[in-house]
């Protein structure tokens, strides 16, 4: 049983039944799901969860449909890993990556199809369709599949080869649509009106899809002992995802599994080549003007964000920032972050770990703050964006002598050495809450 | 000018049903005027209390977003078509 009451206007607060709708019928404002707050309040418990899956679903009482064999190959509870070694190079002090690389297709998009198609198909749809920059085209294919629903999904026709490879081995129809995202978009809100029987999960199934982010609040909080971090850096496309990430850490507090004293800061990130948010922000304004993407980040090349009035809202509201990074500092992200701690990361990743070493430097990350970066999808989706950044060292003959003529790893001692820190000792602390 | 404008599902209570209404109009601005005066309810929806589109109503030209045209003072050729999409979430 879920705790939906019902669908509510976000901009006129009209209400609807909890069906397939997404936007108002009068104003075309966004629905947002609401819930009865204290009847969670009543049921939800530290221990209740704990005993649930090791997936999204534990916190099923959280999300907008309850259902005993939920559409599912296993998204969430990602590894929560301690930074320090990145920490030490940003001038952080407590830091932690949220490493949603881990998941089943390899990004945070598996969080929110697979609750828009548990609910779809309990809705009585057949067939699930999207518009993405790759990774929702993964995760809905995948899910698709598993499930045993057709799938219809549109893509920009320059994107990544690991992507549309990524979706089309799950055998269903895949579009790619000569125009950026923002066109890809415009037809299938299109497509919607016609084809209503689909259920495109970012257009009418949006409303529950959206809700899926919210769990990245949930697990960093229930991965840090049940303590809400004191900010967190959340890339931005359609601004949806840190929109969401700022209502989980609200409704924890809400239902009374977090002290709600003082408010998560949400800072946003954005690649220079599409940061419409990050523009109003610097501006201090409230209007988010559309541009035309032009970024190796296609994972947030999302000219004309739905929800980035919302993402600005939020930032501004908790005391947060929005910085906006260029792809050469991107690049230089991914690079750090898998250099420091072994995480590889896509695009949006170098484009979230670029802008808080921005932050960072421009003192609005604190040493004294617990902070968590949310790195949403996994480096070889795009392979492509470090040809000619990263390769071998050397390419050599099969001889001791090359080998040796190129090679100075380790060169101060040809011995093995226990490390006082890290030997047989133990630590006091878990360096991966998982 | 005669324009053809494609409505989204959401507000085709107001066409009786209908998806592609054929109205007159000189800009983006007249065009959308003129719908509402055929088909009364399309002002209210898509405008704010300024006489601006309203956040999450999205106009496009040829495929093109007017707002990287002139806005509701863009000029319509005979023949072309306006869609009015709503906001997506992200992918």
């Amino acid at each position: 049983m879920d705790f939906v009451s019902g669908l509510r206007c976000r901009e006129c607060g009209r209400t609807y039944p909890a069906e397939a709708l997404h936007v108002c019928d009068f104003c075309f404002g966004p629905l947002e799901v609401t819930y009865d707050y204290e009847r969670i309040a009543s049921v939800i418990s530290r221990d209740r969860i704990a005993s649930g899956p090791r997936t999204i679903w534990r916190y099923q009482d959280l999300l907008p449909v309850a259902d005993a064999a939920p559409v599912d190959l296993g998204a969430g509870f990602t590894p929560l890993v301690r930074a320090d070694r990145l920490a030490a190079e940003l001038g952080l002090g407590e830091l932690w990556i949220k490493d949603d690389t881990a998941n089943p297709t390899g990004s945070f998009k598996d969080r929110v199809v697979s609750v828009a198609l548990t609910k779809a198909r309990q809705l009585g749809f057949k067939v699930a369709a999207c518009a993405s920059t790759g990774n929702l085209a993964n995760s809905v294919a995948a899910h698709a599949a598993r499930a045993g629903m057709d799938s219809v999904v549109l893509i920009p026709a320059d994107l990544e080869r690991a992507k549309v490879t990524m979706t089309a081995v799950y055998g269903g129809t895949v579009v790619a649509v000569e125009g950026t995202y923002d066109d890809v978009n415009r037809l299938c809100a299109e497509l919607t009106s016609e084809h209503p029987s689909w259920a495109f999960v970012n257009v009418n199934i949006r409303t529950y899809y959206a809700e899926g982010s919210k769990t990245l609040a949930f697990e960093v909080a229930e991965q840090l002992g049940w303590r809400a971090p004191d900010h967190v850096v959340v890339p931005i496309a359609s601004g949806s995802q840190l929109t969401k990430v700022a209502k989980g850490f609200e409704e924890l507090a809400k239902v009374g599994l977090i002290d709600g004293g003082q408010p998560v800061r949400i800072s946003g990130a954005q690649a220079a080549g599409c940061a419409p948010v990050a523009t109003a922000f610097a501006e201090g304004t409230d209007a988010v003007r559309p541009v035309k993407p032009h970024t190796i980040a296609k994972s947030l090349a999302i000219g004309n964000p739905a929800d980035g009035w919302y993402a600005l809202e939020a930032i501004r509201r908790s005391g947060g920032a929005c910085g906006a990074v260029t792809d050469d500092e991107v690049i230089d992200g991914i690079r750090l972050l898998a250099r420091t701690e072994g995480i590889f990361a896509e695009t949006a990743g170098g484009v979230t770990i670029a802008t808080l070493a921005k932050l960072a430097a421009e003192g609005v990350v604190r040493p004294d703050e617990r902070v968590v970066a949310l790195v949403t999808g996994h480096g070889l989706k795009t392979v492509e964006a470090l040809a000619g950044a990263v390769g071998p060292t050397a390419t050599i003959a099969p001889t001791l002598d090359a080998f040796d003529a190129v090679v100075d790893v380790g060169a101060e001692s040809d011995h093995p050495t226990a490390d006082p820190e890290h030997g047989s000792g133990g630590t006091d602390a878990p360096r991966s809450a998982r | 000018m005669s324009v053809k404008v494609r409505v989204p599902a959401q507000l085709r209570t107001l066409t009786g049903g209908v998806g592609e209404v054929l109205v007159d109009g000189g800009t983006v601005g007249e065009v959308l005027k003129a719908l509402d005066a055929a088909h009364p309810g399309f002002a209210e929806r898509l405008f704010d209390e300024s006489g601006q589109l309203r956040r999450f109503v999205n106009v496009f030209l040829s495929d093109e977003d007017v707002r990287f045209l002139e806005g509701l003072a863009t000029p319509v050729a005979d023949g072309q078509t306006i869609s009015i999409v709503p906001a997506v979430a992200g992918g």
